[in-house]
């Protein structure tokens, strides 16, 4: 069995409002293991939002231990959950954010910005990366000359060009058709199979299908853990990945 | 990220919205430039009255002689003569603080040539006089203290009367003209001195000698002096205790009592040098700090277009942070933004300063004095007001919460 990469125990995060409190996660606890694809289900409401931000790091628990990495950072400054951020985990939002009027390439080499590394390994790695999701020839591209498929896998190859550990997925396919979502699906588990974790919040069940482990949330808790046979989604994106590099 | 790619990305994010930043930055550009160019006129008509003071000598004193009052109406100074020229020789002879004295009577006349003839302003004198106002001869030589005393009938002209009399650039020495009905030989041409700032011709002149002018042309004989005395000090640090020395001999010369007026005055070309000095430094400083008023105006529009800007890009700032941006990095991005505006408006407003200065330079006929001190004032005030109006809006955009900002629309 892999090694525990993930580990909340009993998290939960109260927001207040005036006199009203707001239990969005209610003493949740969850291992994930590294090289796990992990979809995360449930309602809007149920607190799977609260819970990927407290796992991307970008939010800090009320109460509860998060050790990602075998590192507690439930107790980090800001400037240290950036740092997190920036070498531990990755990025993919459901409306992209990429920058526009700025090139593929520099999208991708945002987060190695923030590394501090020298021009020459910043377009080498970029260029890695966006080969690693078969964009390379997009490089010069802006957001606006690419479709949207294109363009989740250039927020793709952003979120792995800084070797994460994990990859965080916010309904990464919310914005894009079935057949650009299969290509999406098939691109995260191949790289499932190259050792990176992914953990994606979505409301499909059809996207969940392709995880190999399903929570599902409802108010503020777990409602259920299981690990199931992914449904493969390599087969349809060989035509799919196929299809799309030789469209113009 | 390190400061080049934060300069560079600035860059880019300023470049994409150029009109826009062109307007921002068009403040600051003015501000600078008028600064610039004010402050070059200022020094330019600073460093013009200097050397038109240098040329009369800043450490002459010229005493000049009582007015008159008959029934109630004053003359101005030197209308009544209370001078005489016992009264300067013992100016020249007794007084430590005193170099020089040289007498200097007055008027116009009409000089005729053989083939012109020119009115200008004739000055009897002696030959102290071209050394306290330092004026060499161009050509020929000044007159000399026998001339003086022998009342001879000799001339000194100044270039351009040489030039209206005889022809441009032509050599008068020798040559009689006749001043009035009388004859004089041209002995001497004296150097060029140019132009006051006032456009008054120095070398719109002749001169002879002091004896020949009281008797020629002023025809008087008696002993008094009916003009000025210039007086040159000892050097420019007593110019003020020769004056008080002046007066002091004059008063007890003229057995004026203590509750007695003088009876003369002397002016301080010194004194008013500076205090020509001081008002255009006064002036020159009004009409700079009007301009700074523009950089302080060019700051505001900054701090403005920056806030707009902080807002426009929340969204960007979330995603930046989310990548791993610390608020540091955040802070430092915007506030170099804002640096890089300023400065480059700077930069505009230095290029257009000096185009400003060259073309009012010309338009006065002054001579703007670039100077590089201001230069540099410019390009580190208009720093300062980016980092200062900056500051405030990266400071804002820095302290956002990732997730608000990620999920602003």
């Amino acid at each position: 069995m892999a090694a525990k990469l993930i580990s909340l125990t009993d998290i939960s995060r109260v927001y207040v409002t005036g006199d009203v409190e707001v239990r969005a996660l209610d003493g949740v606890s969850l291992d994930i293991d590294e090289g796990e694809f992990i979809a995360i289900m449930g309602s809007s409401g149920s607190g799977k939002s609260t819970l990927m931000n407290i796992l991307g790091c970008l939010d800090r628990p009320t109460g509860g231990r998060y050790v990602l990495d075998g590192r507690e950072v439930s107790g980090l400054s800001r400037g240290q959950l950036a740092e997190v951020r920036n070498h531990v985990l990755g990025f993919v939002f459901q409306s992209f954010n990429l920058l526009t009027r700025t090139s593929a390439l520099e999208n991708v080499e945002l987060p190695l910005l923030y590394q501090g590394l020298r021009t020459r390994e910043r377009h080498a790695r970029a260029r890695a990366a966006l080969e690693r999701v078969g964009l390379a020839d997009r490089a010069h591209h802006t957001p606006n000359q690419l479709s949207g498929g294109q363009q989740q896998r250039v927020a793709i190859a952003r979120a792995l060009v800084g070797r994460p550990r994990v990859i965080l997925a916010d309904e990464p396919t919310g914005n894009l058709d079935s057949r650009t979502s299969l290509e999406v699906m098939a691109l995260f588990q191949e790289l499932g199979t190259q050792g990176i974790t992914i953990a994606l919040v979505t409301h499909e069940p059809d996207v969940a299908s392709f995880a190999s482990r399903v929570v599902v949330m409802k108010d503020g808790k777990l409602l259920s853990d299981a690990r199931q046979q992914p449904k493969r989604a390599a087969l349809a994106v060989g035509a799919g990945a196929a299809g799309d590099a030789a469209s113009p | 990220m390190n400061l080049w790619q934060t300069v560079r990305a600035a860059l880019r994010a300023i470049l994409r919205n150029k009109l826009r930043s062109f307007l921002t930055t068009l403040g600051i550009v003015i501000g600078v430039g008028a600064v610039i160019a004010m402050m070059a006129i200022g020094a330019g008509a600073r460093a013009d009255i200097q050397a038109n003071f240098a040329a009369m000598g800043t450490n002459l004193l010229i005493v000049l002689p009582g007015s008159t009052s008959a029934g109630g109406l004053r003359g101005g100074f030197g209308s009544m003569p209370t001078m005489t020229n016992d009264d300067m020789a013992a100016i020249g002879n007794d007084l430590a603080s005193v170099k020089r004295v040289a007498p200097v009577l007055r008027s116009n006349q009409a000089l005729i040539s053989e083939e012109s003839n020119w009115t200008t302003s004739v000055t009897g004198t002696t030959p102290e006089y071209f050394a306290i106002r330092s004026w060499p001869m161009d050509l020929g030589a000044a007159f000399t203290m026998q001339d003086v005393e022998a009342g001879t009938k000799v001339v000194v002209l100044g270039r351009t009367v040489a030039d209206k009399l005889f022809g441009v650039n032509t050599n008068p020495v020798g040559q009689a003209i006749r001043i009035g009905p009388m004859p004089f030989d041209v002995i001497g041409v004296a150097a060029a001195k140019g132009q006051s700032s006032m456009g008054q011709d120095f070398d719109d002149v002749a001169f002879i000698p002091a004896s020949t002018f009281a008797h020629k042309i002023q025809g008087r004989f008696n002993n008094f002096l009916q003009g000025t005395i210039y007086v040159e000090a000892l050097t420019d640090d007593v110019v003020e205790r020769a004056q008080k020395d002046i007066t002091a001999l004059l008063r007890d010369r003229h057995h004026l009592a203590a509750t007695e007026d003088d009876d003369f005055s002397i002016r301080n070309m010194g004194e008013m040098a500076a205090m020509r000095e001081e008002s255009t430094r006064t002036m020159t400083t009004l009409l700079a700090s009007v301009a700074a008023v523009s950089l302080l105006v060019g700051g505001i529009g900054i701090m403005n277009i920056m806030l707009v800007s902080v807002t426009e890009r929340t969204r960007e700032i979330g995603l930046r942070m989310a990548l791993g941006a610390k608020p540091h990095n955040i802070l430092s991005q915007f506030l170099i933004e804002a640096v890089v505006l300023s400065v480059s408006g700077g930069g505009l407003g230095i290029v257009l300063g000096l185009g400003a200065a060259r073309w009012l330079g010309q338009l006065f006929h002054s001579r703007p004095q670039i100077q590089p001190e201001v230069i540099v004032a410019s390009v580190v005030f208009s720093a300062s007001v980016g980092i200062i109006f900056g500051l405030y809006p990266a400071r804002k955009a820095s302290q956002l919460d990732p997730i608000d900002a990620l999920r602003y629309e």
